[in-house]
């Protein structure tokens, strides 16, 4: 019966989506609603397909594990796109003849850049955190998901919202926000989508079969009901057409600026750090095999964070039009929040207190735990960033860039290549990992990459700040705009290099876990050892 | 009183408040008596239930 409801709904959307097609203003508007009439097209079929067969019950002693394994090659694949835009950008910056001639307003920086950002927050990262957090939420609850096929939902919806916004930018739908570009409809569905994950992960923690709530999911929780609360607030738009992409924000000025902070610093907070800890407070565990240092300071840990965090956005908008007790509140917040980032950090590291020596062997943990450095180090760098004399120094210039990347290059990559190699094997049933000597081939190449690139934006950075508010005798600017361009030339060269390091070091990991799942032999009388559902 | 100024008054005393002594009730409730022994038990959680899930009928630690 609710199959019949399934096929009237998909049948609807399809059609609406060709009306649309149809009538639509734009050509982004217009590809983005062909491509919803596709997806619910094939998912007509699959469903058709389904309809009047006899119905398996689910099996409540079985872990849905399916979905999982989806996520992780999601990841896997998103990331490596999202790397390799992110070289390519790179390389644009250094040698703007490859912003090609032919391919002028669909390939130049302008239009791969947030592409770029939003593949590797929300494809790469976004993926990591949906297929580890229905990993761990089973495992730390006794229960398996919440809600059948809801989860395969959740997956393919997510990755829907990841084509259209991807499709959209290159073909110039955009509502400018940074790290929030999608245009109206593209935030509906995922509110859509984003409410049934709530659902899913609610739905396990409600029925699990262990007393207490794993700190893990103390964290992905928040990030889950904080990310939607964000979006909700910093989406608020008028389409100015139901046939178009384009829309109108409902805040203006300066509301709309602190709106967009608040979003876009919380992002960081609840996306990139909540979520991450929520896989660190179980994969670095399981993988060093001795519970978390402290509980009792993850408990803290959890509190100071969520507690904090919400308030520092104004301090991306210190010398604006922001009042000044706002971007002082943000500051002093970002400085107050050095403490639990720092718990945090601590009781990460002294997991492995005990086991040390993991750390020659385990090419694995050795990720982590150098995931868990970046995070201590970016989550420094930080808040003095953040104060407003060291601000007006850094803003606007390479090193912002250097510290995003040290933080999602280090922090949220290596401990999402940690968690993938921790899975693949877990989930395909193999017993170890193809070759531990190609882990650590990516381990060096990564953590050298992000070097050269954090180094470089440091210096590129500085030179910057220190060129522009460089002053003569007479009081006037020393160096126009174009000089600290041409002197930035060798270092964006060495970025291009740290990057393209990074991206070679994710090629190995797919290698390695692909020949993982082909070639690494079985785990021969394990309970897990179910075909793919 | 217009909204703004009201919010505003709220927001910068009771609101703080609350929100401060429930921060330190958590920190002074995991600092609890007798907490340690619960907290080694339950950073446990991740190494019980790998393979499948509890049992039905039976307590999860158990399995």
């Amino acid at each position: 019966m609710f199959n019949y409801i399934k096929l009237i709904v998909l049948g609807l959307v399809a059609v609406m989506a060709m009306i649309a097609a149809n009538y639509g203003r734009d050509l982004a508007y217009q590809v983005n609603a062909i491509t919803v009439a596709l997806a619910a097209i094939i998912t007509f079929i699959f469903v058709l397909r389904r309809t009047g067969e006899p119905e398996i019950p689910t099996d409540q002693t079985r872990y849905l594990d399916g979905v999982v394994r989806a996520g992780v090659i999601a990841t896997a694949a998103w990331g490596v796109v999202g790397f390799l835009v992110g070289v390519i950008i790179a390389f644009q910056l250094a040698f703007p003849v490859l912003n090609f001639e032919w391919a002028e307003g669909y390939l130049n920086f302008g239009k791969l850049r947030p592409l770029h950002t939003s593949a590797v927050i929300f494809a790469f990262g976004g993926n990591a955190l949906i297929a580890t957090s229905l990993y761990v939420v089973q495992r730390t609850s006794a229960a398996r998901l919440w809600g059948g096929n809801l989860a395969w939902f959740v997956f393919w919806g997510y990755q829907l919202v990841i084509v259209l916004a991807a499709t959209g930018y290159l073909l110039g739908a955009t509502q400018s926000k940074e790290y929030a570009e999608p245009e109206w409809y593209v935030d509906i569905w995922l509110t859509i989508v984003w409410v049934a994950y709530l659902a899913v992960f609610m739905g396990t923690l409600m029925k699990r079969r262990e007393p207490h709530i794993y700190v893990a999911n103390w964290f992905y929780l928040s990030f889950i009901l904080t990310v939607a609360l964000l979006h909700l607030f910093n989406n608020l738009s008028i389409p100015v057409s139901i046939y178009g992409s384009k829309s109108v924000q409902v805040f203006s000025g300066v509301q709309d600026a602190m709106t967009q902070w608040w979003y876009g610093h919380n992002a960081v907070g609840f996306f990139l750090t909540a979520g991450f800890l929520g896989m660190m407070y179980y994969f670095v565990p399981k993988q060093a095999e001795r519970p978390v240092f402290s509980y009792k300071l993850s408990i803290i840990h959890f509190w100071a964070l969520i507690f904090i965090y919400i308030w520092a956005g104004p301090h991306h908008l210190h010398y604006t039009a922001l009042p000044d007790w706002a971007s002082t509140l943000g500051m002093v917040f970002s400085i107050v929040l050095w403490m639990p980032s720092w718990g945090g950090m601590i009781n990460g590291l002294m997991t492995l207190s005990g086991a040390w020596d993991k750390l020659r062997t385990d090419p694995i943990i050795r990720m982590m735990v150098i995931s868990v450095g970046f995070y201590g180090m970016s989550t420094f760098e930080g808040p003095m960033m953040s104060i407003r004399a060291v601000n007006s120094l850094s803003h606007y210039t390479d090193w912002t860039i250097g510290h995003v990347h040290s933080g999602a290059l280090g922090w949220n990559g290596m401990i999402t290549f940690g968690a993938l190699y921790f899975l693949v094997p877990k989930l395909w049933n193999r017993e170890r990992l193809y070759s531990l000597s190609l882990v650590s081939w990516h381990f060096w190449l990564a953590t050298i990459g992000i070097i050269l690139y954090a180094a470089s934006m440091w210096v590129t950075g500085i030179m910057e700040g220190l060129m522009w508010r460089e002053v003569d005798a007479n009081g006037f600017l020393v160096n126009s705009f174009a000089d600290t361009v041409a002197a930035k030339f060798p270092m964006y060269v060495v970025r291009g290099t740290g990057g393209l390091m990074f991206l070679t070091g994710a090629l190995i990991m797919c290698y390695n876990l692909w020949m993982t799942v082909r070639a690494a032999p079985r785990v021969e009388s394990a309970n897990n050892a179910v075909p793919a559902e | 009183m217009e909204t703004y100024s009201l919010l505003r008054e709220f927001a910068d005393s009771w609101m703080l408040l609350a929100l401060f002594a429930f921060f330190v009730g958590v920190v002074l409730f995991v600092l609890r008596p007798g907490s340690s022994k619960v907290y080694r038990d339950v950073a446990d959680i991740p190494f019980r239930h790998d393979d499948k899930p509890a049992p039905v009928g039976r307590d999860a630690k158990e399995a």
